[in-house]
């Protein structure tokens, strides 16, 4: 199913005297990772409960592909929206392949259709069907668990997608992969995806867009990554992201958007020279110059031809550029 | 006993082998009864309590306060109300004893299952009934069993204690000895009462096998 585009309208939570989400307002386009972050008690887990109804809004409206979420049945909602936690929640007494067709089953697929489902999924998120399909959830790694939480979120083909810290509970290398295995499965799935986390980076490298939140439940900054770094709205976020934004920002752009610095058709690279992809990231590839006697790194493409330098002042222009652009926008 | 008598007489047991199983038949009966009765009504009793939380403790209240009437003293109590020698006297005593352990078991099941678990459970669209019946039960279900397993043994005891109102299978051949100081009757339904006991404990932990496979992975796992 094609993604639906997920909107807050001065969406707020309150227990009693306590606000949870303050007047939320925000858009996510259809096939966009928007992730919420921002530190304990800022609402972000709140606010995604409350787009499958498992909170529900004390005022303001959810709009999940134009409809008001408040409006619907809320076990046909759910059914129809992809949902992964921290902890996972599998369930214990199913086996992983019963896990993962959860949701098929309560919609009432025919089991061929079912067992062809659940094999594509376990093929798609790494665990081979054949070895996977009949253990439980007790006999599972951590990461392991993670991907069959991801695969039965995707079970019935959701076009949205919500996701609480899901990689919070795995070790930092597990992490790393399972985020990249989500990227890389995002550029074919483009569903939208409303992603919580307390973890800056996490959210700057997970998402098309970023909404930082703070205590008391306020929205503080809505945009890019990008734009975040380069401009902070607020101390409060100018902290929240950290005094090294700026390396932070370097993460986000590829050596192949930079304007590189002419070589010469003759310029040969000096031994220990940085040789450079258009693919790096300008934050590896600093760290490479910075590693090498040689202050500029060669960038090559595909075929090994030369295209051009990396020098720490076309690092520096390039992240004066990306702040005036985000200045402007 | 009588002077110069054996401990066993096997003469007596071939000859009365007819009664014999007739008592062991009786005692299982009894013990199906007051298990497959009990847990249904405890059964109830915890799904109220799964809507009503506020039924619990009242409810465990009258289950143990049951539990503590010796049971020689309940079988008295009742007989003038519900008959010498019927077997509704004797089951509703049996019944009443196995309600504290089996509703307290199967509330402890139920609340044993995880917080995300139920939060998935949700988020995934089961309707309440389904999550009920589908996820937290399977899941309650090693904590039911085990309570069952704890309700069936002490059963196959109180069974016994029966005789005296006329009821009480093996019960009865206990008692039988014990009134003619002749062992033999009574060694014969200790040792059947003792090994119903471990038999149907033996069958219940396989029952338990079967229907939980994904506990023993668990087991084998941490």
């Amino acid at each position: 199913m094609t993604a639906v585009e997920l909107e807050f309208r001065h969406v707020s939570r309150r227990y009693g005297e306590l606000v949870a989400v303050d007047d939320l307002s925000l858009t996510v386009p259809a096939g966009k990772i928007c992730v919420l972050v921002g530190p304990s008690g800022c609402g972000k887990t709140t606010s995604l409960k409350m787009v499958n109804r498992l909170i529900e809004p004390t005022s303001g409206r959810i709009l999940v592909g134009g409809r008001d979420v408040m409006a619907q049945d809320p076990i046909a909602l759910r059914r129809g929206i992809g949902y992964v936690i921290q902890q996972v929640g599998l369930l214990p007494h199913l086996t992983v392949g019963e896990n993962v067709a959860v949701v098929p089953r309560l919609l009432g697929w025919e089991r061929p259709r079912i067992a062809a489902r659940v094999d594509e999924l376990l093929a798609l998120t790494g665990l081979s069907p054949h070895t996977y399909h009949e253990r439980y959830p007790a006999q599972l790694s951590g990461g392991e668990r993670q991907r069959v939480g991801v695969a039965r979120a995707l079970a019935a083909d959701p076009p949205l997608m919500l996701m609480d810290e899901p990689f919070g509970a795995v070790d930092p290398i597990v992490r790393e992969r399972l985020q990249n295995e989500l990227l890389r499965l995002q550029e074919q799935l483009a569903k939208t995806i409303l992603f919580v986390t307390h973890d800056i980076d996490e959210a700057i490298k997970m998402g098309d867009l970023v909404a930082v939140m703070q205590v008391g439940g306020v929205l503080a900054q809505f945009g890019p990554p990008a734009d975040v770094l380069a401009s902070p709205a607020s101390d409060f976020v100018a902290r929240f992201v950290g005094a090294d934004r700026g390396l932070k920002r370097l993460s986000l752009t590829r050596v192949g958007d930079l304007e590189l610095e002419p070589a010469a058709a003759d310029y040969t690279p000096q031994p220990g020279q940085p040789t450079l992809e258009p693919r790096t990231t300008l934050k590896d590839a600093l760290s490479m110059m910075l590693d090498s006697d040689v202050s500029a790194g060669v960038v090559v493409d595909r075929d090994g031809r030369i295209v051009g330098l990396v020098t720490y002042q076309r690092i520096a222009a390039a992240l004066r550029e990306g702040g005036k652009e985000a200045a402007r926008a | 006993m009588r002077e110069g008598e054996p401990l066993i007489e096997w003469d007596w047991i071939v000859r009365n082998g007819d009664l014999i199983i007739g008592r062991l038949v009786q005692h299982i009966g009894l013990t199906l009864i007051a298990v497959g009765v009990g847990l249904a009504i405890s059964f109830a009793l915890a799904l109220l309590v799964y809507r009503r939380r506020s039924l619990y403790p009242p409810l465990t209240g009258i289950a143990a306060t049951l539990y503590t009437i010796p049971s020689i003293a309940l079988f008295a109590v009742l007989t003038p109300i519900t008959g010498f020698g019927s077997i509704l006297t004797a089951e509703i005593a049996l019944v009443g004893y196995t309600l504290l352990i089996l509703l307290r078991n199967i509330v402890s099941g139920l609340d044993g299952v995880p917080a995300d678990v139920r939060e998935a459970a949700s988020a995934m669209g089961y309707s309440r009934w389904q999550q009920l019946w589908r996820v937290e039960l399977p899941i309650a279900l090693p904590l039911i069993i085990a309570g069952v397993r704890v309700a069936t043994v002490t059963t196959v005891g109180l069974v016994t204690v029966a005789a005296v109102i006329g009821q009480g299978g093996l019960g009865q051949l206990i008692l039988s000895g014990l009134r003619s100081f002749f062992a033999t009757p009574t060694y014969v339904g200790a040792f059947l009462s003792l090994a119903l006991a471990f038999a149907f404990d033996f069958a219940l932990i396989k029952l338990q096998r079967l229907l939980t496979p994904w506990a023993a992975g668990r087991l084998r796992n941490s």
